[in-house]
């Protein structure tokens, strides 16, 4: 397998989360818009994933913010993308 | 296919949620050498989902007593509920919450530094009295609080964790043993095999069952259909509790508050159909009313949509300024998921299932149950089970909010207590039953097959839309029937399902096509006991039995995968140390 598909399967699981809110969200986004990614914008998901799902909760769906400017800049794109 | 690597411990946990993470750290502190095996990292785990809190009887805000805890959960579940796991359940709860103070948990606090308990529905003071405040809460992330706590408690007391590996199957010799089961290391795709004295499944629900679901993509059941597969029965798998109004295809809830503030449901010709169930209530009946009114206006063609499989919610009458005042996170979320605004644009609706009652058959030690030799409920040697997964019976035929978080802390440390006794007791590994293994090889080894056939996504989107259609809220022998040979037929189509990627590393496709394997099983559970349940009780709702019915019904339902067979054995209305509730007429 190539190894950009490995790591977009890496990706995907990571996309799986305790909440379905998160699954749908993370999940739509990588499926739409991984190939398009640039290597840095891959690196920030793959940090993005890391954190906990609390977290990403405040920020996906309770207005917080990260103070990572990154971070913030992708959880932006993922909020505006069609998932 | 090569020999697996093999470990030995003398527990392995398959799941790491609360129950999973509660068992270990009672192990783990004993000294005994835990394995958790989750396909997920830990703090993944669906426990993070829960926002409500724990039920237990500390009388911080109001005069409490574990009884009521008691009766209140007994009537809950429709009078289904083994009263002595209840008993047993509802006496331990406040010290299980002091426990998890002491762990480090951050519950929230009233002025006087007291636990805060919150009121919930179904919780009453004096046997169905005024409102009880029971409910203990970190804020609205209780889960969440208590699964990152018991997370690092387990990390301190050194437990063995295996993340991101999928089991396969359990193994079991010819005496009906558990040795341990055969997992999957998801990076590598290599199998693993993990020889254990005890074996405890805590695996969590199986909301993926259905097309609309508010579970996480994680639930599919992995552990029950493990138990199926080794030859063991699921109890009152008809039992799955469902919420009238989740976002269509999606899940995520919509409060009962959006139809509170006005909001109202109309199906494809604009019609107000609630009226024509509830004439007085309309769209504020309860629940299951609801629910049914729904499904029945899909299933006659009334539904929206090119599918036709949904209703709509109204708000778009009370103005941009109520939505956005009172309701906000729905705003929120419909921006989010659907790009409307529910101000101007009406939300596509459906019934979401949300948790299942039933699952493995233990007793209040957490012991799997079988009647395997010579009783109902020999216990399984070797075998255990805890949380979602597990059926004690705590819930009956319906759970009650906050009891769930409840019901895995308690019985995921009953579990580990009743291990640790068996493991004082039993030093050496029994041998392992190779031929056990070669099943186990044989299941993963099918996903390798190359060639042309169906794909795992199809399969999945039709099984889930069958369970949606034939098992969710509008329940008739009709309706079941056709779903049963449906499914039987679905069933069949697995072993022509092909993946097109048999790589090794990272293969989620063949995580996916194991899980929908697992899913099969499990709705053939679901919609055998459903069918055969003649009678309407809590969660379990049949058009054309619309009562309970106790002299024929006061039972649990056993399914085994071999012929489909069912078996039923009696509920345990004894409780431990005080009398039984008889059953009542469940009215609020």
């Amino acid at each position: 397998m190539p190894s950009d598909q490995a790591a977009l399967n890496r990706v995907r699981w990571q996309c799986r989360r305790g909440m379905l809110e998160l699954d749908l969200l993370l999940r739509g986004f990588v499926e739409a818009h991984w190939t398009a990614l640039d290597s840095a914008r891959r690196d920030d998901l793959e940090r993005l994933l890391r954190e906990p799902d609390n977290l990403l909760l405040e920020w996906f769906h309770r207005g917080a913010t990260p103070l990572d400017p990154r971070l913030r800049g992708l959880v932006e794109q993922i909020l505006a993308g069609d998932v | 296919m090569k020999t697996p690597a093999r470990r030995r411990f003398d527990t392995l946990i398959l799941g790491a949620g609360g129950a999973g993470l509660r068992a270990a750290l009672q192990l783990a502190r004993a000294e005994a050498r835990v394995a958790v095996v989750s396909k997920v990292f830990p703090t993944r785990s669906h426990t993070v989902a829960a926002q409500g809190g724990v039920n237990a009887a500390l009388g911080n805000v109001s005069p409490d007593n574990w009884h009521w805890h008691m009766y209140d959960t007994v009537k809950g579940g429709d009078y289904l509920g083994d009263q002595d796991a209840i008993e047993y359940m509802c006496r331990a709860a406040p010290k299980i919450v002091y426990e998890l103070e002491h762990f480090g948990v951050p519950f929230s606090r009233l002025d006087n530094g007291r636990i805060y308990q919150r009121p919930f529905g179904g919780m009453t003071r004096d046997f169905g009295g005024e409102q009880a405040a029971r409910t203990c809460a970190a804020a609205d992330r209780t889960g969440h609080a208590i699964l990152h706590t018991l997370f690092q408690q387990n990390i301190r007391a050194r437990t063995h964790f295996f993340d991101e590996y999928f089991a396969i199957d359990l193994l079991r010799d010819d005496e009906g043993a558990v040795l341990g089961a055969l997992v999957l290391e998801i990076e590598s795709g290599e199998p693993l095999l993990i020889e254990a004295k005890t074996t405890l499944i805590a695996s969590g629900g199986c909301g993926q069952l259905f097309r609309t679901t508010t579970n996480a993509h994680i639930n599919t059941g992995d552990g029950m259909a493990m138990v199926l597969r080794a030859g063991l029965p699921l109890q009152d798998m008809e039992f799955f509790q469902f919420h009238p109004t989740g976002i269509a295809g999606k899940g995520m809830l919509i409060t009962e508050g959006a139809r509170g503030e006005g909001g109202y449901l109309v199906n494809r010709e604009g019609e107000r159909f609630m009226e024509r169930y509830a004439p007085h209530a309309r769209d504020l009946a309860s629940r299951d009313v609801v629910s049914r009114a729904i499904a029945t206006e899909i299933r006659e063609g009334r539904g929206c949509g090119p599918q036709k499989d949904h209703v709509l919610l109204k708000l778009d009458h009370l103005g941009s300024g109520v939505v956005a005042q009172r309701l906000p996170g729905i705003r929120d979320m419909c921006r989010t998921f659907l790009h409307i605004d529910p101000a101007e644009t009406p939300i596509p609706v459906a019934p979401t299932a949300h948790y299942v009652m039933g699952g493995i058959p233990t007793n209040r030690f957490g012991e799997v149950v079988a009647p395997e030799k010579t009783g109902a409920e020999d216990p399984v040697p070797g075998l255990y089970a805890a949380g979602e997964c597990a059926c004690v019976s705590v819930h009956g035929a319906n759970r009650l909010g906050g009891n769930s978080l409840l019901d895995i802390l308690v019985f995921g440390r009953a579990a580990g207590k009743r291990i640790i006794e068996f493991l004082s007791e039993h030093r050496n590994h029994r041998p392992l039953d190779e031929a056990a293994v070669e099943r186990a090889l044989q299941r993963l080894a099918r996903w390798d097959r190359r060639g042309d056939g169906e794909s795992v996504a199809t399969l999945r989107d039709e099984l889930t839309r069958l369970m949606e259609e034939h098992a969710s809220v509008f329940r008739t022998e009709a309706v079941m029937r056709d779903g049963v040979d449906k499914l039987r037929a679905l069933r069949a189509r697995i072993a022509d399902v092909r993946l097109r990627d048999t790589s090794r590393v990272f293969n989620t496709a063949r995580i996916e096509a194991l899980e929908l394997e697992n899913l099969v099983d499990i709705s053939m559970a679901t919609l055998a006991g459903a069918l055969a349940r003649e009678e309407s009780r809590g969660a379990h709702s049949r058009i054309d039995f619309p009562q309970r019915d106790d002299a024929r019904w006061m039972k649990h339902s056993l399914y085994w995968r071999k012929d489909d067979r069912l078996e039923w054995k009696p509920v345990r209305t004894k409780p431990l140390s005080v009398d039984s509730f008889p059953p009542k007429e469940r009215v609020y």
